[in-house]
């Protein structure tokens, strides 16, 4: 078996991977004009100001999209077919990609309430990957 | 005013199991025939685009080519757009011959990406369209990544796996009439949504194919009609926007660029979307051509689908479109993909389309999307 490549983090990313090993989705705001935005930056990408800051988010978003894999990217995923890649809109604006676990993943429907959770981390940059859950799920 | 740019040779190589090919050797044939095509010689181009390759990637393809092709232009470059970069190229090489700095620009591009890369290598190397981390990790590819937006897309505007299918179905009724198509047996609604699932709502039948093949066009200035072969095809306008490159970052998973990519172009040539004869549009995904045939304006959201399962993409119908087969059925050989659609826009123009000719068709709209609907351009080419 192939192992799935991990992110590796970098100085625009690295305080996000940091949050997630520690379960802490963070997203940055923006000093000037107080946009939250994801992916991170070295800069806001809608005023262009530096230096955004890191802040703790909700976790808490909707599915905006959804979509079942059937064919994987690459052996290290057959394993795992069929599985759900969602895009959620977090309470503070920002979309993010994850994957669905638990029923969150049986009949997933656009709309649908969630929370973002964590993998357990994995890897020499300690990488734990966001997912989200059901909003009722423990 | 400056004279708009014209097409003065447009040509392909044979497209699908292209057995004994080579990137570079499509590029060099597909140059050879469109300059045969233009009635021009190798040393009259001082001017040469070229785009990318998955089989013999170089970081200076432009370079790759004129060393292989035997040729010194005085100006070239390469383009990296994903599915945009025909157009792109297109509409670089107008502006070059409009600005004076050349006169006869070659466009090129090909790849052997069925005979000369597995299926499974195919797929990863395009998986690296994904953010690679906030993207990649989670096991997307680019049919999962059009499947988001097929899901948001008829969430919101009410669009069926139908629809979907009625565009595949098209694209094999032209093809079907097209000698040359990868794939010409007719299919049905029935087969798209029979087909198995390669990431939901698409299935295998709602993508596009993986094919050898080659294309170019030659683009000169207006008054180099009088030194060539054929009809000229001028490149009355043409347009760009670029919104985003991954979907995690798109401001809209509904509203794209093509919208005002199309506007640009069709502003510039002075014409509107209910003007155009024939559409050559990007087709990666049924959705893709979907949403692009209804943000461009050719129909109402929510209109395209139930016009095309009614006959309206096809010859004789309200916009016929995708005449040689598009991705879908005639071939997808990387940037050339792309290509040939601005080849069949102008065979469909000087008339030469034989039993897929659009008549009279004068006004042709061309529409290339690179990435996930990230950077879109617009042709708007017409007969002479
Ligand atoms: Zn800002």
């Amino acid at each position: 078996m192939t192992d799935k490549l991990l992110p590796i983090p970098n100085a625009d990313t690295r305080a996000f991977w940091e949050g997630c090993a520690q379960g802490e989705l963070r997203l940055q705001r923006c000093r000037a004009c107080r946009n939250a935005q994801f992916p991170p930056r070295a800069l806001c990408a809608a005023c262009h100001a530096p230096s955004p800051v890191w802040e703790k988010a909700s976790g808490r978003g909707r599915i905006v999209s959804h979509t079942r894999v059937h064919r994987p990217p690459s052996p290290a995923f057959k394993a795992d077919v069929p599985y759900v890649v969602a895009l959620v809109t977090l309470e503070e604006g920002p979309r993010i990609m994850v994957n669905l676990r638990g029923a969150a993943a049986d009949a997933p429907r656009i709309g649908d309430a969630v929370r973002i959770g964590f993998d357990p981390p994995a890897g020499p940059d300690n990488i734990a990957l966001p997912h989200a859950v059901a909003v009722a799920a423990p | 005013m400056t004279r708009r740019a014209i097409i003065t040779g447009a040509a392909d190589t044979a497209v699908g199991e292209v057995p004994g090919s080579t990137c570079m050797g499509l590029h060099a044939e597909a140059a050879s025939l469109a300059l045969a095509d233009a009635g021009l010689k190798p040393s009259d181009i001082d001017g040469v685009l070229c785009a990318y390759s998955f089989t013999e990637p170089h970081l200076m393809l432009a370079s790759v080519f004129c060393e292989y092709f035997g040729i010194q232009p005085a100006y070239s470059a390469a383009i990296h757009a994903g599915g945009a970069t025909g157009c792109v190229m297109a509409m670089q090489a107008a502006a070059l011959v409009e600005a004076g700095v050349c006169r006869h620009v070659l466009v090129v591009a090909g790849d052997n990406r069925l005979s000369g890369l597995s299926r499974d290598k195919a797929v990863a190397a395009l998986a690296e369209v994904g953010h690679p981390q906030f993207e990649r990790p989670f096991g997307v590819t680019i049919p999962a990544l059009y499947g988001l937006v097929a899901q948001a897309y008829m969430h919101e505007y009410g669009a069926t796996p139908e629809h979907l299918a009625a565009m595949a179905v098209n694209s094999r009724t032209h093809a079907a009439r097209n000698p040359k198509a990868q794939m010409r047996k007719p299919i049905t609604v029935a087969d798209v949504l029979a087909s198995r699932f390669i990431s939901e709502p698409l299935r295998l039948l709602d993508c596009c194919l993986i094919s050898d093949g080659g294309a170019a066009i030659v683009v000169s200035a207006a008054d180099a009609a009088r030194d060539t072969a054929k009809r000229p095809v001028a490149l009355l306008g043409a347009g760009q926007k670029n919104t985003h490159e991954h979907l995690v970052a798109a401001p809209s998973l509904t509203e794209f660029g093509c919208r005002d990519s199309a506007a640009q172009a069709f502003g510039r040539a002075g014409v509107t979307a209910a003007d155009i004869d024939v559409a050559e549009i990007y087709d990666s995904f049924t959705i893709t051509l979907l949403v692009e045939l209804e943000s461009i304006g050719f129909f109402q959201k929510g209109e395209a689908g139930p016009a095309a399962l009614a006959g309206a993409l096809d010859l004789g119908g309200r916009l016929p479109c995708n005449t040689h087969g598009g991705l879908m059925s005639y071939a997808h050989s990387g940037a050339a993909g792309g290509l040939f659609h601005v080849v069949e826009a102008v065979r469909q123009l000087r008339g030469e389309a034989e039993a897929r000719q659009v008549r009279d068709a004068e006004l042709a709209f061309v529409h290339g999307d690179g990435g996930i609907l990230s950077a879109h351009c617009s042709l708007v080419l017409g007969r002479q």
